[in-house]
């Protein structure tokens, strides 16, 4: 009977414990609200209090309606919290492709899209909207989405913690919220990609570290002895950000009730630790998490084993050890000494070796499924990332060397790199995993439209390839029209020919983001679908036991 | 301290990153393993409940 009694305790434990830790967050922060030294202070504050105080009367009315029934039962999976990850990932992932297209537009054509009457809209604040939207939101909720299934499917076990991985989630969700309106209202430590203040800091901490716990319990926990690759690069991608972060934004709030804060950091040892953080956001946010998406939806969708796991495991470990040295490339030709930059190109160089690796692991994981590179656009969109992946981290190296980054960095060049990553890598990567889970969650037999895959396919590849193309043209241009000197040792040119040169591909560039945002648009119209179970995706299937593949070799 | 950190990292340093990487190619490349690492690259592809065998 004790093993009745037991998990029955644990239940109750992880709820009170989490709703205890909503309640503070509440006090607090109606305590903060009614001290508020600023008005953006005060504006956050009552936003986190009203929100968190409705997650506190939601867990009330849920935890009274179980009646005795145990909510984390160990004999099932927990599948609704990644169902709603991917109504989140999809969510965010529009809303950030369609600032990202109002910023195109507003640089293509600025007196159209300016309004000094309102503050929010000025590129300024949009743009951190931007990038934060796409990487934190979208990205973001995609990898807390497929890390809790792939750890879950991989441990055979529960995901560990009860209640915790909810407040995951929603935690995260709140801090996205937080951080969004804040970029709109004009709070911001100005740090890239690490713009939330100290406030929106702390509570990311607290999320993050019930994110590694609830990880960590669960392959804890685990049934499965070996610990599954993809598990690996989740686990690098939590513990890294959790460091990063913590880092990078060690500050001193001038006020407890105030918005604004101070980095402990000053000088070229502040443009040290920011580009540390930035670049290894790209190496452990936005590279080791979604090649973790990788070693887990491809084999599973191709139907094939890894190609070769012991690639994969060198290919872990020379990845993480080698990606957190490469931050200097961001700081050529400034303060910093020169033999920090040039240990940054260095590694960034050495990068490359690890990166093909794991790229040739996952194309070649399609061996003897060659031919669903035709017949399923869903593989067709994940091995396609790969492609871009395998561009992008052979530019990014290119880029490092300091001889190439001068005529490369600050132009468009960079902007041209950074999506073909993530739209290409990152974003197909994501669509791939997002359109599997769909049919995977609501146990549908196909997705509801296979045209429209195709239609989101060619649509959002020929939108990459419109706006790089478009960038790399503007990026050259600008780096060469910068640099060039007329016979008397004066520029060339002033900065606004330079900006001029530029318009025509603004406007090829904002066309490709429009395609790429319909793509998206396609995509969610057609998981919609999936999930309501209309067209091919009409009854319910239970997933068939794969056993007879295991009895195949690998050769 | 400066002089003596960069001179640790740029000998020390570099030895146990060396180091570091032979150990994870003789993991990875280690006879016995081979077997627990092919199975291992089927894990993705099993569709099992928790707690199966």
């Amino acid at each position: 009977m004790s093993t009745v009694t037991k998990p029955r305790s644990s239940v109750s434990g992880s709820i009170a414990s989490v709703a205890t830790l909503v309640a503070i967050a509440c006090l607090g922060a109606l305590l903060i609200a009614a001290n508020a030294v600023d008005p953006l202070m005060e504006a956050h504050a009552w936003v986190f209090f009203f929100l968190t105080a409705f997650a506190l009367v939601a867990i009330g009315i849920w935890a009274g309606g179980l009646q005795g029934r145990n909510p984390f039962d160990e004999t099932y999976y927990e599948d609704t919290i990644v169902k709603f990850g991917v109504a989140a990932a999809m969510f965010w992932g529009i809303a950030g492709f369609l600032v990202g297209l109002i910023i195109a537009l507003q640089l293509t054509w600025p007196g159209l899209f300016y309004f000094p009457d309102l503050g929010w809209t000025n590129f300024g604040r949009l743009r951190p909207l931007h990038t934060s939207a796409v990487i934190f939101a979208f990205g973001g909720n995609v990898l807390i989405a497929t890390s809790f299934y792939v750890v879950q499917r991989t441990s055979r076990t529960r995901i560990a913690g009860g209640l915790w991985p909810w407040f995951v989630f929603w935690g995260y969700n709140l801090f996205i919220v937080i951080a969004g309106t804040g970029y709109l209202m004009g709070v911001t430590q100005s740090r890239e990609y690490a713009e939330p203040e100290w406030y929106a800091d702390l509570w990311l901490t607290i999320v993050w570290v019930a994110y590694l716990l609830v990880f960590l319990g669960t392959l804890w926990k685990r049934k499965e002895p070996h610990i599954y690759v993809a598990n690996w690069f989740y686990l690098s991608f939590i513990v890294t950000i959790a460091m990063l972060h913590i880092v990078n934004n060690l500050a001193v709030p001038v006020n407890l009730s105030g918005s604004k804060s101070y980095s402990l950091f000053a000088g070229v040892q502040d443009a040290l630790t920011q580009w540390w953080y930035g670049h290894n956001a790209v190496g452990f946010f936005l590279t080791t998490g979604f090649l973790a998406i990788m070693y887990y939806f491809i084999p599973k969708r191709a139907q094939r084993p890894v190609y070769s796991y012991r690639l994969s495991i060198v290919h872990f470990w020379s990845l993480i050890f080698i990606y957190i040295w490469a931050g200097p490339h961001h700081l050529h030709y400034t303060a910093l000494p020169q033999w920090a930059q040039t240990l940054g190109m260095t590694f960034s160089i050495m990068l490359w070796m690890p990166s093909w690796g794991g790229m040739i692991n996952g194309v070649m994981t399609l061996s003897g499924a060659w031919d669903k590179l035709r017949t399923d656009p869903v593989v067709r969109m994940m091995v396609v990332s790969l492609a871009f992946y395998g561009m992008s981290t052979f530019e990014g190296p290119l880029m490092s060397v300091r001889a190439v980054n001068a005529l490369s960095h600050y132009t468009e060049w960079g902007i041209a790199h950074v999506h073909s990553g993530s739209l290409g890598w990152v974003g197909f990567i994501s669509f791939g995993a997002l359109y599997c889970l769909t049919q995977w969650l609501w146990k549908r037999p196909a997705l509801y439209s296979k045209n429209l895959v195709e239609w989101h396919f060619w649509l959002a590849t020929i939108g990459i390839v419109f706006y790089i193309v478009a960038l790399y043209f503007a990026g050259i241009i600008e780096g060469l029209m910068w640099r060039a000197y007329n016979e008397y040792g004066f520029l060339e040119y002033s900065f606004i020919e330079t900006v001029e040169a530029k318009h025509i591909n603004y406007m090829i560039r904002a066309l490709g983001g429009g395609m790429y945002l319909m793509g998206a648009i396609v995509m969610a119209y057609n998981l919609v679908r999936t999930a309501l179970g209309h067209g091919a995706a009409a009854g319910v299937v239970e997933p068939a036991p794969m056993t007879a593949a295991k009895l195949q070799p690998a050769e | 301290m400066y002089e003596t950190l960069s001179k640790f990292a740029q000998t020390w340093g570099l030895a146990w990153f060396v180091a570091m990487f032979a150990v994870a190619l003789a993991y990875a490349l280690w006879p016995s393993n081979k077997e627990k690492f092919r199975e291992a690259a089927y894990l993705p592809l099993e569709d099992k409940e928790p707690g199966d065998e």
